[in-house]
């Protein structure tokens, strides 16, 4: 079992430095460590300076996407046993501006993800703003968005994908798929809102399916096949064959309901 | 501008007829040992270059428009796609215009000469 764990982390002040450059630092390895634990312990023993985003350590925030040993990845869901390598390489999500050191600046993947309208429209406002009830909708309908609801926003799609590493005017994975995810909830009505800019040039047409977007995903979501999804949407669309139906309806509240027999009665509340 | 939407539309759609169009021509051309047609190689039972195979399919309307089909689709698939690649370098918004207005009059100019190269051919076939 290895006693140590070298990391080498791409290292960027901008008050300081002109380029990145990398640095090397050997830290003590323990069983089950993450990359992101071995980072806190550079941090604590050798570059107090070091800067990374990270939050909820259990792979759901997001927030620490980076660069393992060369694939875009989470650093707190990445074991470094499961690296098979003595030497842990890190660095900034490329195709990213770099803010500091591993941290990089993810606003224009957020500015474009907001121009894609990622969330529900409706026409019926008052009933979204004061809901009386859920929408209706089944598991099939659920089924058809639910992969794609389960991104974390983490940029690693992005830090992937061989298009948006030449193109920046492409929108990219991530922004595609949330457009996707919405386009197919049968709850939404947006999609002729959201097709005004997902047909032009800021939509899916500059992919071209190389799918390094879904292999590193580490929530299992495949945005590759939510753009080819979406391609097949706007075809449809052209060509008058897609199906629109009016955004699912509130669920009715029922109306007779008849305690089972031998169902015991609530205890009293305490508070 | 057209958008996307619809080019990548057009982009299918000729890839559809160009599939079909090359399973017409592999038919008439390459597999007429192997899947005879008769109403492809109508002049003569022997192989698709005989001579009089050829003048044949020269002589038939519907050979000429196929070719001028095929011209098209495969001249908008094969352009288009060169569009898109050379946009990903991500030129200057000028330079982009530049290259759609050089692919559009490019696919055009090659068109008109295979159209009326099509049309010229069926034209002194008929004279055979």
């Amino acid at each position: 079992m290895m006693k140590d764990v070298t990391y080498r982390i791409r290292l960027f002040d901008p008050n300081r430095d002109s380029e990145p450059h990398w640095e090397a630092f050997t830290i003590p390895y323990a069983p089950g460590m993450t990359v992101l634990d071995g980072l806190w312990k550079v941090k604590e023993l050798h570059a107090p300076g070091l800067a990374w985003r990270s939050s909820c350590r259990m792979g759901v925030c997001g927030s620490c996407g980076m660069l393992i040993n060369g694939k875009p990845g989470l650093a707190c869901n990445t074991q470094i046993s499961e690296l098979h390598a003595l030497t842990v390489a890190v660095a900034p999500l490329p195709n990213f501006d770099i803010i500091r050191d591993l941290v990089p600046d993810l606003a224009p993947m957020f500015g474009t993800h907001q121009a894609l309208l990622p969330y529900v429209i409706r026409e019926d406002v008052e009933e979204r703003e004061n809901p009386t009830a859920e929408f209706w909708q089944s598991a099939h309908e659920l089924e058809q968005y639910l992969q794609f609801s389960y991104c974390i926003k983490c940029g690693c799609c992005m830090a992937a994908c061989p298009t948006f590493a030449t193109d920046a005017l492409y929108s990219g994975p991530m922004p595609l798929a949330q457009a996707h995810r919405y386009n197919s909830d049968t709850r939404d009505g947006g999609f002729a809102v959201r097709k005004e800019v997902l047909a032009g040039n800021a939509g899916p047409w500059r992919c071209h399916y190389a799918g390094e977007c879904s292999r590193v995903c580490p929530k299992g979501v495949d945005p590759a096949k939510a753009i080819q999804l979406m391609k097949r949407e706007l075809v449809l669309d052209l060509l008058h064959l897609r199906k629109q139906g009016c955004p699912a309806p509130v669920a009715k509240k029922p109306t007779e309901i008849k305690r089972r027999d031998g169902v015991p009665d609530a205890p009293a509340r305490t508070v | 501008m057209m958008k996307d939407q619809k080019l990548w539309t057009w982009h299918l759609a000729a890839g559809v007829v160009i599939a079909v169009f090359l399973g017409l021509h592999m038919l008439t051309m390459h597999l007429d040992a192997l899947i005879p047609i008769r109403a492809l190689n109508v002049a003569s039972e022997q192989r698709a270059i005989d001579w009089a195979n050829v003048v044949a399919r020269g002589r038939s309307v519907f050979f000429a428009v196929t070719y001028v089909v095929l011209l098209g689709a495969a001249l908008f698939h094969g352009l288009y796609g060169l569009r898109n690649i050379l946009l990903e370098l991500n030129p200057a918004a000028g330079l982009k215009k530049l290259v759609g207005a050089v692919l559009l009059l490019a696919g055009l100019g090659l068109f008109v000469f295979g159209t009326w190269a099509a049309v010229a051919s069926h034209t002194l076939a008929k004279t055979f």
